[in-house]
């Protein structure tokens, strides 16, 4: 990851005062939960992981447009097509948001969707499932979006101000989408028979890759200590994704829809629900990018881009020749 | 008239399944819906047929911008033609239960999305003509003027946006203006057909084909595009599109836009 200097006003202060005091003054911002602005002098490092996570954030949204835009043109009602059009469209307004707050730490948009299309940055390893069904779009809405809530909903009170900012705007939308999937889900499920095991399926199908959705165990989590300590993250992996569980259990109980886990039970002693080991092998294959659509995606990703660099090129002859402000 | 029950669509769609959707009340229409429903079944089949092509390009578009403004636009399309459909029947009826015959939308927006440029071309044409008629509609008492009213706000946007695309394709590079060149002349044979009668419209459509032509010229031309000089409309169907005559593509895309609705017969979603 290259890191950007700080901008030149802050580094000739540096200069003045000395790096030590920048870094008292930073170390301090954070233990006062103050929120660190793009101007802030910042820890190389600490730049560099809001790049990674906020970069990867991003591409998570336009990478995830593809699952559900899988099923745009087949949606079965009009509403539902209504519903999914505005959703797929939301996020990529929610890529849009986070590349600008991820640009505020001194790096362009290009240059990441360049790292994206290169395979140098990644995207969240859910969006390397496929939408098999028309239930999947609610399964995604239900229980994807819903672990991206609970991840996200404590990012609104990350140190770094943009990505703060950027959170408490897409949480607001993504709670929407949400609930919008659990009805489609409820729907289907209170349905026919077929629509009913359609559902089932689906969730059978999403429910573990949701869970990892959380990242590695904390015992195995490379970048947690020292994003908690940043107050980049707020809790850890395993915590939220408990929190997660104990959230879903009631619910899948109002749907009518089981959960694909013979381990999972309510322990007294804990006040949380005990649930099975999750397939980190698995995991790790996807993340390695031998997930069952990796490929695709990016390559579909890819050739957008690449189909479209005449388009770029068209906006960017014509904004010249008519001192246009740039498409 | 008034004895005529409310679920018989005006125009006659054999093939849509009879009887009511469950869910759906059965009220009287008022006599101005009934005299304008074959009019708002071919405004509803372009604006739907037109979100489907659009919804084609989510997560494709040449730059993020673009696909939240061609989703955008279908979305506004899709809302009107779920409105439309409604006065009509039910519109998921009407959507999913009919064939390629009884759909009433031009042809032009049943063409296939192709690269930007022709997208582009078809929205500026599609666009140009529904500002205009949406304008005159608005300007009238019919059942259509409320919908139209509501409508033409978002269709001088989305006019708007095809008009800048024009302009950037056509005077952007040599390829581009080639491009966007080509896809004018490639759809403009289906133009003509946008000012075909309509029963129910209280707008005179061939009244349109003037200030349409002048707009697009004046776009066109600032584009450093040629106007084609070929005929604006295909000599081999006549009526076409609104007459239940599609190209061939048509078939193919409401067989993946139906067939979910279809493999589940009597499902509610």
């Amino acid at each position: 990851m290259t890191t950007t200097a700080a901008p030149a006003a802050t580094a000739g202060e540096a200069v003045a005062t000395g790096q030590d005091a920048l870094r008292a003054a930073f170390d301090a911002a954070v233990a006062e939960d103050t929120r660190i602005e793009p101007r802030d002098w910042m820890p190389d490092a600490y730049r560099a992981t809001l790049v990674r996570q906020m970069a990867q954030h991003a591409h998570s949204e336009i990478i995830g447009m593809q699952p559900e835009a899988n099923w745009i043109t087949r949606a079965p009602s009009l509403r539902r097509k209504a519903i999914l059009m505005a959703k797929v469209q939301d996020e990529a307004g929610h890529g849009l948001y986070l590349y600008s707050a991820t640009e505020t730490l001194g790096v362009g948009r290009d240059e990441l969707l360049d790292k994206l299309h290169a395979g140098r940055q990644r995207y969240s390893s859910i969006f390397n499932y496929p939408t098999l069904t028309w239930a999947d779009v609610g399964a995604i809405g239900w229980l994807v979006d819903g672990a991206a809530i609970t991840n996200q909903v404590p990012l609104c009170r990350c140190s770094y101000g943009p990505y703060a900012r950027a959170m408490v705007r897409i949480c607001k939308e993504e709670s929407f989408h949400q609930r919008q999937g659990y009805e489609l889900l409820l729907a289907l499920s209170r349905g026919t028979a077929a629509q009913h095991a359609m559902a089932q399926d689906a969730v059978n199908r999403w429910w573990w890759p949701s869970l990892m959705m959380f990242g590695p165990p904390d015992d195995e989590s490379a970048h947690s200590a020292q994003s908690m300590a940043w107050k980049i993250k707020r809790h850890s992996n395993d915590e939220l994704r408990q929190r997660f569980v104990d959230i879903c259990v009631p619910q899948a109980e109002v749907l009518g829809l089981t959960l694909p886990d013979p381990d999972l039970r309510w322990n007294e002693s804990r006040g949380a629900h005990d649930y099975g080991e999750i397939d980190w092998s698995e995991f790790q294959e996807v993340l390695r990018g031998n997930g069952p659509c990796n490929e695709e995606r990016i390559n579909r990703r890819r050739a957008a881009h690449d189909n479209g660099a005449w388009v770029r090129e068209a906006a960017t002859a014509y904004a010249a020749k008519h001192g246009e402000a740039q498409a | 008239m008034t004895a005529q029950p409310q679920s018989t669509p005006a125009p006659p769609p054999s093939g849509t399944t009879s009887g009511t959707a469950p869910g759906s009340v059965s009220v009287a229409a008022p006599r101005p819906v009934r005299a304008a429903a074959p009019a708002a079944l071919a405004l509803g089949d372009d604006a739907l047929v037109l979100a489907q092509r659009l919804g084609e390009w989510a997560g494709n578009a040449p730059v993020l911008e673009e696909d939240v403004a061609l989703t955008n636009i279908a979305l506004d399309l899709l809302g009107q033609a779920r409105t439309l459909l409604s006065l009509v029947g039910d519109e998921d009826e009407l959507a999913f239960g009919r064939e390629e015959h009884e759909f009433r939308n031009v042809q032009l927006v049943e063409r296939p999305n192709g690269d930007f440029a022709e997208t582009i071309a078809r929205q500026l044409f599609f666009s140009v003509h529904q500002e205009l008629l949406f304008t005159a509609l608005a300007a009238g008492d019919s059942a259509l003027a409320p919908l139209a009213a509501k409508a033409v706000k978002e269709v001088a946007y989305h006019r708007d946006h095809a008009e800048r695309w024009t302009l950037r394709l056509g005077d952007g590079t040599e390829e581009s203006h080639r491009r966007m060149q080509d896809a004018v002349d490639g759809l403009w044979r289906y133009t003509g057909e946008l000012f075909e009668p309509l029963d129910g419209l209280d707008v005179d459509l061939a009244g349109l084909r003037a200030p349409w032509l002048e707009r697009v010229t004046a776009v066109l031309g600032r584009a450093t595009l040629e106007v084609p000089q070929g005929a604006d409309r295909t000599p081999w169907a006549a009526g076409a599109g609104r007459q239940g005559v599609h190209t061939e593509a048509f078939g193919r895309m409401l067989a993946e836009m139906q067939h979910l609705h279809r493999a589940h017969p009597g499902a509610s979603w």
